[in-house]
């Protein structure tokens, strides 16, 4: 799934955090952001996924492939959000929290529990968690945490991946394995 | 120390000054139930209603960016900073037989002052903020990003409100539930501003102690103040109950 943005820009109050700018993403690629800190590379990724709306004024527009998603809602863009402190669910165990984006689909959607745990189980051992199934976030280490969230953000086979900090060593992995469209890093 | 404990010590044993038996005269006394009952009935709505208001509340202040927002925020204050006395009076205007929308009311025969509804309107009304404030520096602090990763997950609002926010506010909530509870028992002056103390009716315990004060029954008087003082020992063991969670889970991060 290829990403195409057209004059997106974005001000917050009086301060332009992006000029508007023009970005295009064939199916597959990788891209790296790169910027001080300040740059707008946070934004930018924000804007993509929906979390933020690009400035009304200049028009600009968003598609995912062929699909104008600038009006789309950020739960129904399917982005794989992985955010830069991880933001994972504190209360919930490492498998509740890779299992969230299963067990949050309506009922009709769902799969059935044993398909769920199944599932989670084949995305910890990706990332060489599975005996960490039963502990909580806060018991992690940061590379931990880091790994349950790129776990959590994959189990969707979401469109395209959004990450908000630097996961070299599974960069490849996650092309290969998960067939999404694209990959984003930013990194300051 | 000693002028915290001595009051609650004198309370407790004037209320038992005659012995046990006229104690519990007292307490199952027709005109001391019915205020009993009254007061349960009063928290009984108000917490409700304050509940989901405080967290609809706090969760328009701080998950949202809207014009007025810090105003919204400074009048959630403003049953702490108006005298509970003014604040009865206020629905007196508003709600009396000949006030602004009370003589509307009046023309389909509804009756909110000097009745039971005007009680609780008013305990409402003084205890709104409790909630919201324990909520909303609490959320702020938190921050959204679990909520925006649970969004990006592809959760419903309601999802994420009864799967990610409200775990991680239950005990904030529930510590404004206890303060709502504390308050509204114990709540005098607006009360008996709106509510006539119609003996047997519109009698909250604390107007009934009042009562019982002025025709001279000390010891009935002291045996529902000692009720209130009892409740007030019951929110406190709740609130220090709860802290004590709090710190024992920090304990283990």
């Amino acid at each position: 799934m290829s990403i195409r943005l057209t004059n997106i820009a974005k001000t917050f109050g009086r301060t332009k955090a992006l000029e508007p700018l023009d970005l295009n993403i064939a199916d597959g690629e990788l891209v790296g952001l790169l910027g001080p800190s300040g740059s707008g590379k946070t934004t930018l990724l924000r804007i993509i996924a929906g979390l933020e709306q690009p400035d009304r004024a200049s028009q600009g527009s968003i598609h995912f492939g062929e699909r104008d998603v600038t009006q789309v809602h950020v739960r129904d863009r399917r982005i794989g959000f992985v955010f830069q402190h991880y933001a994972l669910f504190r209360h919930m165990s490492v498998f509740d929290n890779v299992a969230f984006g299963l067990t949050a689909l309506p009922r009709r959607e769902r799969p059935s529990t044993g398909e769920i745990r199944t599932c989670v189980n084949r995305l910890l051992e990706m990332v060489r968690l599975e005996e960490f199934a039963k502990r909580y976030p806060a018991q992690l280490s940061g590379g931990q945490q880091q790994r349950v969230s790129l776990a959590r953000a994959w189990h969707s086979n979401p469109t395209c991946y959004c990450w908000m900090s630097l996961l070299a060593r599974w960069m490849p992995r996650c092309v290969r394995n998960s067939g999404a469209g694209c990959v984003i890093c930013t990194t300051s | 120390m000693l002028f915290l404990l001595l009051p609650l010590i004198a309370i407790f044993a004037q209320a038992f000054a005659e012995g046990v038996a006229i104690f519990w005269n007292n307490l199952s006394d027709e005109y001391t139930l019915a205020a009993i009952g009254l007061t349960l009935l009063v928290t009984a709505l108000t917490i409700p209603v304050n509940l989901v208001f405080g967290v609809f509340l706090a969760w328009l202040v701080t998950r949202f960016e809207f014009p007025g927002r810090r105003l919204l925020q400074t009048l959630i204050d403003i049953p702490f900073a108006v005298s509970p006395v003014v604040a009865g009076l206020v629905y007196l205007l508003l709600y009396g037989s000949s006030g602004w929308v009370g003589s509307w009311l009046d023309g389909y025969d509804i009756q909110l002052m000097f009745a039971w509804p005007g009680i609780v309107l008013v305990t409402i009304f003084v205890t709104c903020p409790f909630v919201a404030r324990e909520l909303i520096p609490l959320m702020q602090a938190q921050g959204a990003l679990e909520e925006e990763a649970a969004v990006t997950l592809g959760a419903s609002g309601w999802t994420i409100f009864r799967r990610v926010t409200l775990p991680n506010i239950k005990w904030a909530l529930l510590y404004g539930v206890i303060l709502t509870n504390a308050r509204a028992v114990g709540e005098f002056g607006a009360v008996s501003v709106v509510s006539g103390s119609i003996r047997g009716e519109t009698n909250t315990l604390p107007l009934h102690v009042e009562l019982l004060y002025q025709d001279y029954n000390t010891v009935g008087a002291f045996t529902a103040a000692a009720l209130l003082a009892l409740i007030a020992l019951f929110t406190l063991a709740a609130k220090a109950g709860l802290e004590w969670r709090a710190t024992r889970r920090e304990q283990f991060r």
